[in-house]
């Protein structure tokens, strides 16, 4: 909402500047959010009216005109307007005056044609923003030889304040006085608005079939308006600081009514409509001609005005092309309506439309405004426009008027909710001011809410007023009490933050990539994930919600090998997505993935490239803060995304909890990526669990230790061979060992060396070598049984 | 007995000459070993008298303690010299940086939130979580938006259907605890939200911390002390400005916009906060009751409050960073500056 600050100043006018005013609101919840000179500056610019006009005799396009600009002799100015005309009164710029953009006024010479001064466009003086050809041409009334500046009242501010969805009441010089004068507990000055009474019995019928989301319908009918004759320059200006163009001078009045009162209106041609007027909801087929030009199908759910041939406008968001005032015009019907918030509401922005009308009923407009906005419109239009107006019809629907509210304020709930007790008479005055009807009452205050606060309802509503008023910042400030209660900690489950900071700790970045994907990426690695779909996405880039950390991750990647940046190390927190919307997981996920050389590159000289076990080591080192590293395997698996020689599925207490291996070279290549990377990802609630340490007393008694190497086939999985072991090195076995693996020169094609070292201890004895040697033995023969392994000679 | 000047003799000159702590070991054992030339003569002495013999046996071993520690002073030194022999050959370029130094970081947004949970955790706040893509009740009803609300129109929400959405605050989190707790209930809810916008200064996705507090007698004094507490905390100013402008969200009552005196230019006016010394910061107000009666709390006994904050908007006003969308690139330059 723009204001002009004078306007404002009519209704009620503090001792502020215009800085000082745009604060107080803006402390008081109307924020501010510029404030702006009317026009631009200029000087020298004074009202003169055309005494001759004659034909420049070397140009055709040029006039040479005498203008009386109050200093008594005729001044000569050659003028290239098309529009001056002899007996106008209009904008003249003195020699010596200074036109917006430091254009400084001389005496020159027009094609030999001596000029002192220029007769000025709108758009000259920055009262338009486009060029608009003519000069600018004021009332007759005009005092020649007065200040344009002055004569326009261009010393004038506009503020325009960003409103809250809930103040749907300030949309208005009206209501945003109201808040003035609360604020500086000034009195209001409205304008007098008398009933004008009809001079013809022309009325027209109103039918509402939809009361409940129309309770009230006001329409007039005025006959004889010239719509030809021009919008008075004051109301053209006051409409122009509001953001609102001159149109029409119907139109003009009809918007400068809800610029001062709020009340949106429209205004029909009357020799357009046909039977009555018929407030209704939409039926299947009606479609509509907007006054933009667009035609559109309307849904049933959408408040209509049609007369008896069918849809003329739809209700509070815009008129039909075919029923509106054009220049041909006679006789109008005004309405004046009170169309409900939720018949409104939604429905502009549905058809893709956003109209001042729309926006204020959506809000809520003053529901006993119709009237009064009717005769204020038609005073000024039989002012501007001439005509005869006829009686005001109104049809009304008391049931469906919203009731007024009365709520009760406790005092004791107003002092504790905000910590400070205020002075009885203050909150009365207050709440008087903002246009409550207020008794006192044993409790506090009981108190009616105005018809056009639609967000004053409860006591809380009211608390907040009291506190708006007062100002929040001359409300006291505390700090809240509480009971130190001690709270259980979990010592077992590992926060987020650890697993953070052990991959930091680990050399990793920390990535954050948007949950949603691009379709395609998503595809390329998960061919058959199934993961919702936005419905309005902002791009189709982003429009997939990712059921994988690998898209956004390889997206990463992709973006620092763009930039030279070779060594990536990157990992994510964050929730994954699957399934249909009825069946939806969202589960969190910690992931990551590496590429490049193992070490950053330095004097050490290792330029070897990172692989799979390396970001395995990270990952184990993620399962090793949980301290039970035993619940957790890796079995070999394939996956869509990663290399299947090269991928596991990982386990944790034989349940699935997530994926670690190498891109998979053809999804590498699909996606156009010149390295290998190696990727993981892990359900955090898994990596979270962890143990409580419990104690185990040291031995007193030695360890042995045996080293075993076995030859297997290639294939076995080391495992397998772990497992074998484990299983048969019986109770004491305290660690076993995996301390190397060969394959080559000594060893049989198509097979490895695999050396295992054992290490057992009792806890209260000292093993023997026979017991040892039985344990070694049974391990031999069950990894030989098993997995065909040899004993290496 | 008579050459023991001349054995002395010999045997000093021949430990000065030693090279070496071995050459110095034979030395010892040749004169002052079990069967050395001194210790002979020790053995010779019951051959002299025994008027002889105390002045002997006196100087003999005289001449065995000079040589013990002349050996042993020798000893010394030749160890030193190889100790600082052995030093200098093992010396090193200490400047030459370790190896895998390299250590990695958090996101400035994460380190950001871990900042916020850590000050509200200390004074006894739980931290809670709760998914991303909601239903229309917890992003909306349950907050007192219903259908049609001009407050829809404030978060462009994503939607999924007519009913699922992606969540645009985490004010859900909050709703959910409400259900499922009694109050006292102090928590705060970090995490991503989602609003279909994007362009200098909006990113379609963001994080959020969001608090809630809810008690008996918790009044809006309480909310203006913990939000100034809080950022001043969060800024390490003590005399940072707050100042509380109303504003409207439909979920709080009275509500206010916070404002604080610009960071960058302590209030005199700069282009971050244009020109206005303020910098808008978080929103905040008293639970609104219709909030409350969704999730079963008695309004006539308890009291509460919500605030809520952008976590980018914070970590670029703490850490000067310039453009939001840096956030969402991942570029290991801009990540590698908050290690």
């Amino acid at each position: 909402m723009k204001f002009s600050e004078q306007w404002l100043r009519e209704w009620v006018s503090p001792q502020l500047d215009t800085q000082a005013i745009a604060d107080q609101i803006t402390m008081a919840g109307l924020e501010v959010d510029a404030v702006e000179a009317v026009a631009a500056a200029f000087s020298g610019v004074v009202v003169a009216e055309v005494l001759t006009k004659e034909k420049h005799p070397d140009a055709d396009k040029l006039n040479v005109c005498t203008v009386n600009d109050g200093t008594g002799e005729p001044v000569q100015v050659v003028c290239g307007a098309a529009n001056v005309d002899i007996g106008q009164k209009i904008p003249f710029a003195q020699v010596g005056g200074v036109l917006p953009g430091d254009f400084k006024i001389k005496k020159a010479k027009l094609r030999g044609v001596e000029s002192r001064g220029m007769i000025c466009s709108a758009s000259e003086l920055g009262l338009e923003e486009d060029t608009s050809p003519g000069i600018l041409v004021l009332a007759d009334s005009a005092p020649v030889g007065v200040d344009f500046r002055e004569y326009m009242h261009l010393n004038d501010m506009t503020i325009e304040v960003d409103l809250t969805p809930n103040r749907g009441d300030c949309l208005s010089v009206k209501g945003l006085a109201r808040e003035v004068g609360v604020l500086n507990r000034l009195a209001v000055t409205p304008p007098v608005i008398e009933p004008v009474a009809p001079v013809i019995d022309d009325t027209f019928a109103i039918s509402v079939e939809a009361p409940e989301q129309c309770p009230r319908y006001i329409g007039r009918v005025i006959r004889g308006i010239n719509v030809k004759v021009e919008t008075p320059l004051w109301m053209v200006e006051r409409l122009r600081r509001s953001g609102i163009r001159s149109i029409d001078p119907v139109v003009d009045v009809t918007n400068y009514v809800m610029l001062e009162l709020g009340q949106p209106m429209h205004a029909f041609d009357r020799d357009n409509l046909n039977g009555r007027i018929i407030v209704r909801m939409a039926k299947e087929g009606d479609r509509l001609t907007l006054l933009d030009g667009q035609d559109v199908a309307l849904r049933p759910e959408t408040l209509m005005i049609a007369d008896d041939t069918g849809p003329l406008a739809m209700a509070g968001v815009m008129g039909g092309e075919n029923s509106g005032v054009n220049e041909t015009t006679q006789t109008i019907f005004l309405e004046s309506a009170f169309f409900t918030p939720l018949a409104i509401a939604g429905q502009a922005r549905s058809y893709g439309l956003h109209t001042d009308a729309s926006h204020r009923f959506e809000r809520g407009v003053d529901p006993e405004l119709a009237k009064a906005a009717v005769e204020r419109a038609t005073r000024l239009l039989i002012e501007i426009c001439g005509g005869q107006p006829g009686p005001v019809t109104e049809c009304v629907s008391e049931a469906d008027v919203p009731a007024s509210r009365t709520i009760l304020l406790r005092e004791a709930r107003l002092e504790s909710a905000l910590s400070k007790k205020l002075a009885t008479d203050d909150v009365t005055d207050i709440l008087t001011r903002l246009g409550l009807e207020v008794s006192l009452q044993a409790e506090g205050w009981s108190a009616v809410a105005p018809s056009w606060r639609f967000d004053v309802a409860i006591e809380e509503d009211l608390i907040e007023e009291i506190a708006r008023i007062h100002g929040y910042n001359n409300l006291p400030v505390r700090r809240p009490a509480a009971r130190l209660a001690l709270r259980s900690a979990d010592e077992a489950t590992l926060t987020q933050a650890q697993l953070r900071h052990q991959m930091v700790a680990r050399g990793f970045q920390e990535a954050i990539t948007y949950s949603f994907v691009a379709p395609e990426l998503q595809a390329a690695l998960l061919p058959d994930a199934v993961s919702p779909v936005l419905a309005n996405p902002i791009s189709a880039d982003l429009s997939v919600m990712r059921a994988s950390l690998f898209p956004g991750l390889v997206r990463a990647m992709e973006h620092n090998l763009n930039r030279q940046q070779n060594r990536v190390r990157l990992f994510e927190t964050g929730l994954v997505f699957n399934g249909e919307l009825d069946q939806l997981s969202q589960v969190p996920m910690m992931g990551a993935l590496v590429c490049g050389t193992r070490e950053t590159e330095g004097w050490t000289g290792s330029k070897e490239r990172i692989d799979f076990y390396d970001l395995k080591g990270d990952l184990e080192s993620l399962l090793a803060l949980g301290g039970n590293p035993d619940a957790w395997r890796f079995e070999p698996a394939e996956h869509s995304a990663l290399h299947p020689g090269q991928s596991a599925e990982i386990l944790c207490n034989g349940e699935h909890a997530g994926w670690i291996g190498t891109l998979h070279p053809q999804v590498r290549a699909k996606l156009g990526l010149k390295v290998d990377a190696v990727l993981f990802e892990v359900r955090l609630d898994t990596l979270s669990q962890g143990q409580i340490p419990a104690f185990e007393a040291l031995s007193r008694y030695p360890e042995v230790r045996r080293d075993l190497a076995f030859i297997v086939k290639s294939a076995v999985p080391v495992q397998a061979l772990l497992d074998c072991a484990k299983e048969k090195a019986g109770d004491y076995l305290k660690d076993i060992k995996l301390f190397d693996v060969y394959a080559g020169k000594g060893v049989a094609d198509d097979h490895k060396s695999i050396a295992l070292g054992l290490t057992w201890q009792h806890p209260s004895r000292t093993l023997n070598d026979e017991e040892i040697n039985q344990l070694v033995d049974s391990i031999v023969t069950q990894v030989r049984v098993q997995l065909e392994a040899e004993l290496r000679g | 007995m008579d050459h023991l000047p001349t054995l002395v003799s010999e045997a000093r000159d021949a430990i000065q000459a030693s090279q070496d702590v071995a050459t110095l070991e034979e030395l010892r054992v040749r004169y002052l070993g079990k069967k050395g030339e001194v210790t002979a003569l020790l053995k010779g002495l019951g051959k002299l008298s025994a008027e002889e013999r105390p002045a002997a046996g006196e100087r003999i071993n005289q001449a065995k303690q000079t040589l013990a520690s002349e050996i042993d002073a020798k000893r010394q030194q030749l160890e030193s010299a190889a100790l600082n022999a052995r030093l200098a050959a093992e010396r090193i370029d200490v400047t030459l940086p370790g190896r895998n130094q390299a250590s990695g970081g958090l996101h400035p947004v994460t380190r950001t939130l871990e900042r916020i949970e850590s000050l509200f955790t200390r004074i006894g706040y739980d931290v809670a979580v709760g998914p991303e893509i909601e239903d229309d009740y917890h992003n909306f009803e349950a907050l007192n938006i219903p259908a049609h609300h001009p407050a829809r129109g404030m978060a462009d929400t994503f939607y999924f259907d007519a009913t699922r959405l992606l969540r645009t605050h985490t004010s859900p989190v909050q709703v959910r605890t409400m259900k499922e707790s009694e109050p006292p209930i102090r928590i705060v809810c970090p995490g991503r939200v989602y609003r279909s916008d994007s362009d200098l200064t909006h990113t379609p996705m963001f994080h959020q911390v969001e608090g809630l507090l809810v008690d008996e007698g918790v009044s809006f004094a309480d909310l203006k002390g913990t939000i100034e507490d809080f950022l001043q905390a969060f800024f390490e100013r003590d005399d940072l400005s707050v100042r509380f402008r109303p504003s409207y969200f439909p979920f709080t009552e009275p509500s206010a916009e916070v404002d604080i005196q610009c960071v960058m230019c302590s209030g005199s006016g700069c282009r971050v906060c244009s020109h206005s010394g303020w910098l808008e910061v978080m929103g905040c107000g008293m639970v609104h009751p219709e909030v409350f009666r969704h999730s079963g709390i008695d309004t006539e006994r308890y009291t509460g409050f919500a605030f809520g904050m952008g976590a980018e908007r914070l970590a670029m006003l703490r850490y000067g960073v310039n453009d939001l969308r840096l956030f969402f690139e991942n570029d290991l330059r801009f990540l590698r500056q908050f290690a």
